[in-house]
């Protein structure tokens, strides 16, 4: 009996979760005056209209912008939080908590509090509306999360691999690269989603800093936001087509996403 | 798994070093010399149509390349500020409003539209309705040139008045307006008897309220900066605002801003909307309004003044800021033309023609007959928008349904908060008008000693 209640209250917080989503995407195959109805309707005429429009709209360069500030500043960031959170776990560095509370509380400045001197300096020094801005600055935002994340993952390896390795004679290099990464291979990929998905949706920074050439696609789904007409069913089919390229990685990474965040979880 | 990550590391790099540059929203093959201007608008439908149509203004000049950086209000204006300001220097043209240009022009971070005008064929700024152009220049000089403008008005359902035996006098006053609201509340179970702006905001709520306050004989300031706020003027427009509202307004007005009384009404769930004039592209539109065909338009309604609509015009001006000042006032003089008008309703249609900036639209034969309605009325209120006709005791600042003062961003947002917590009956009107009073205060203040110090 109580097995079965819990599993209709999962279900019902499942689809609880998922009803706006339902919601945005149905929505974006309604016409304007459909999407704005009081009380909401499910019985609408479906159209592609508002897709058709986006393609108008020119949406390839503000995915291209995101595709690549999100992408290099993963890169970025991997390439700098697994050294980082290797010589925090591993190598027993002195004050190593120290400088973990450091990298974690540079997320404690709310980032507005810097957006002024951040854009005057990049006016100054002429990257306004660069992309390669956009991917310093993404990969300053996720780098202390992707390094507690790592080192947390690396804390999980047992030390006797990492000595077994050392006594068959591996280099450093080498026992990162066939011994450790393998092993992380996980949460390696679940750190990479998570900073990936954080670029991606990232909305503030990119409003601020880009104008008409590095524009991502955040920026470009507000748009069609208007004080003065109707854009619900526009905006929900632009939001559509912004998710799906997350939930394409997410769905592609399953398996290891479920194992990396899940690691460490049980002791 | 470690194979695809390299390879998509290796493809990534691959893009970033195609583009090589700042991003792929400038990217092209085409290498031949040509000047990029960027020019940022608000994204509303009548700047969203002359994006879709820029391409005529590139092909009859093929040595400019147009890009649009198009935003909603508050984020455009935010943006916008925050560039010319800073002589950040991304955009080429800037959306503004009356609100900012003298201000800015002031301040130096504008460019004199009026040499160029002046040097283009064709181009006549006394064309431009008067109250619009007076708006948008310093000294005689215009340093921004409208694209569309508005006033406020009254639109009222022709056929629940008729039902109702109601008949709207030519110039309402607030009273008519809300004994009309009360009876048709009372007629239809479905209907509200009016939909205003309870939303905070200060292009939000503070709009129509402004105008109230105004012909009810407040204003905000009076000459020697002293915040008017708490006068029984100001309360007593407050209190029938909030009252109307409460009693025979939308539900959840609080939160309801201009968006959501156009659905409302557009869907037959309103009796009468008091907002701007540009509300004809909602309750006009076919594809999305019920009420085509049943609505009659009355000016502002007033209380204590001759008139009451305010004025408001989007309009194109050059930052300071901006490299190519010559080819930007080429966009600009093609956006804000007489012809341009013309190129909107062949390609859109005629009800699409952005409305309030040229007299010489409203003598358009196929503009007059698709806009019968509310031609006339628009322009008839953008005319008689003027604070001489409007405003009922001497004010220090400029402006209607706003204050023309840096400040009155903030100070606006902060004032609309309280109405609002007051529409949602979370405070009284009084508290609003107290907690308004002081806000104003601090502002006065500092105008006060400003004049002391010269």
């Amino acid at each position: 009996m109580a097995a079965r209640f819990l599993t209709t209250l999962t279900w019902f917080a499942g689809l609880l979760f998922f009803f706006p989503v339902f919601w945005m995407i149905i929505t974006g195959f309604k016409h304007e005056g459909d999407a704005q109805t009081d009380p909401p309707s499910l019985v609408f005429t479906p159209t592609l209209d508002q897709f058709r429009t986006l393609f108008d709209a020119g949406a390839g360069p503000y995915f291209l912008n995101s595709l690549l500030a999100a992408g290099m500043s993963t890169l970025l960031v991997l390439g700098l939080a697994v050294p980082a959170a290797y010589a925090l776990a591993i190598r027993s560095l002195p004050r190593a908590k120290d400088v973990l509370f450091f990298f974690i509380s540079t997320k404690m400045l709310p980032v507005v509090a810097v957006i002024v001197p951040i854009y005057v300096i990049a006016g100054r020094l002429g990257v306004l509306d660069n992309v390669w801005t956009l991917v310093v600055l993404y990969t300053a935002m996720n780098l202390p999360i992707a390094v507690w994340m790592m080192r947390s993952f690396l804390m999980e390896v047992p030390r006797e691999v990492l000595e077994a390795a050392a006594m068959d004679g591996a280099s450093l290099v080498q026992t990162m690269r066939r011994v450790l990464l393998p092993m992380v291979a996980p949460g390696l990929a679940a750190t990479a989603l998570i900073c990936l998905i954080f670029a991606w949706n990232e909305f503030f920074f990119s409003i601020n800093v880009t104008a008409s050439q590095a524009a991502t696609v955040p920026v470009f789904l507000v748009g069609f936001m208007t004080s003065e007409g109707l854009f619900w069913a526009q905006m929900s089919a632009a939001a559509t087509l912004a998710s799906l390229p997350v939930v394409l990685a997410g769905w592609a990474a399953q398996k290891q996403l479920v194992r990396g965040l899940s690691m460490g979880a049980v002791k | 798994m470690t194979r695809a990550v390299v390879r998509c590391a290796w493809s990534l790099i691959g893009a970033a070093t195609l583009t090589a540059c700042a991003g792929f929203g400038g990217f092209s093959l085409d290498s031949s010399e040509r000047t990029t201007i960027v020019v940022a608008v608000v994204s509303n439908p009548q700047m969203n149509d002359a994006v879709a149509l820029s391409h005529y203004f590139q092909e009859a000049n093929p040595d400019i390349d147009v890009q649009f950086v198009s935003l909603p209000e508050n984020e455009a204006r935010a943006k916008i500020t925050a560039s010319v300001a800073t002589g950040g220097g991304e955009f080429d043209v800037v959306m503004i409003s009356n609100y900012e240009t003298a201000m800015w022009a002031e301040n130096g971070w504008l460019v004199n539209l009026q040499p160029y005008a002046d040097a283009t064929d064709n181009y006549d700024t006394g064309d431009f309705i008067e109250p619009v152009r007076e708006s948008l220049s310093v000294d005689g000089d215009m340093y921004s040139v409208p694209f569309y403008g508005e006033s406020s008005f009254l639109v009222y359902r022709t056929d629940l008045f008729d039902e109702a035996g109601l008949e709207m006098p030519e110039q309402p006053t607030w009273e008519d307006v809300r004994e009309f609201a009360a009876t048709i509340d009372a007629e239809y179970d479905d209907v509200d008897g009016i939909c205003l702006r309870g939303l905070a905001g200060w292009g939000e709520n503070l709009a129509p309220l402004n105008t109230v306050i105004h012909t009810f004989g407040g204003r905000w300031f009076d000459k020697d900066w002293n915040a008017q706020l708490t006068s029984p003027e100001v309360s007593r427009a407050v209190e029938f605002y909030v009252d109307l509202l409460r009693d025979h307004g939308q539900a959840g007005a609080a939160t309801s801003g201009y968006a959501d009384c156009g659905t409302r009404y557009a869907q037959g769930r309103a009796g009468m909307w008091y907002d701007a004039t540009a509300m004809v592209n909602i309750v006009e539109n076919p594809t999305d309004s019920n009420v085509v065909g049943d609505n009659g338009y009355a000016p502002a309604p007033v209380m204590e003044t001759e008139s009451a609509g305010w004025l408001y015009a989007w309009s194109l001006g050059i930052p300071a800021s901006s490299e190519h000042p010559e080819e930007a006032w080429r966009f600009i003089a093609w956006m804000t033309d007489k012809e341009y008008p013309h190129l909107v309703g062949a390609e859109l249609g005629w009800d699409q023609v952005p409305p309030g900036s040229r007299t010489s639209t409203y003598a358009i034969p196929e503009y007059a007959e698709v806009a019968e309605a509310y031609a006339e009325p628009t322009l008839r209120a953008m005319e008689r928008a003027d604070q001489d006709l409007t405003i009922a005791a001497p004010v220090p600042y400029d402006g209607i349904q706003f204050l023309a003062i840096p400040e009155f961003q903030d100070l606006g947002t902060r004032v609309a908060q309280q109405v609002s917590a007051a529409v949602a009956d979370q405070i009284s009107v009084g508290e609003a008008l107290e907690q308004a009073q002081r806000f104003a205060e601090t502002v006065g203040e500092s105008y006060q000693s400003e004049e002391e110090g010269r």
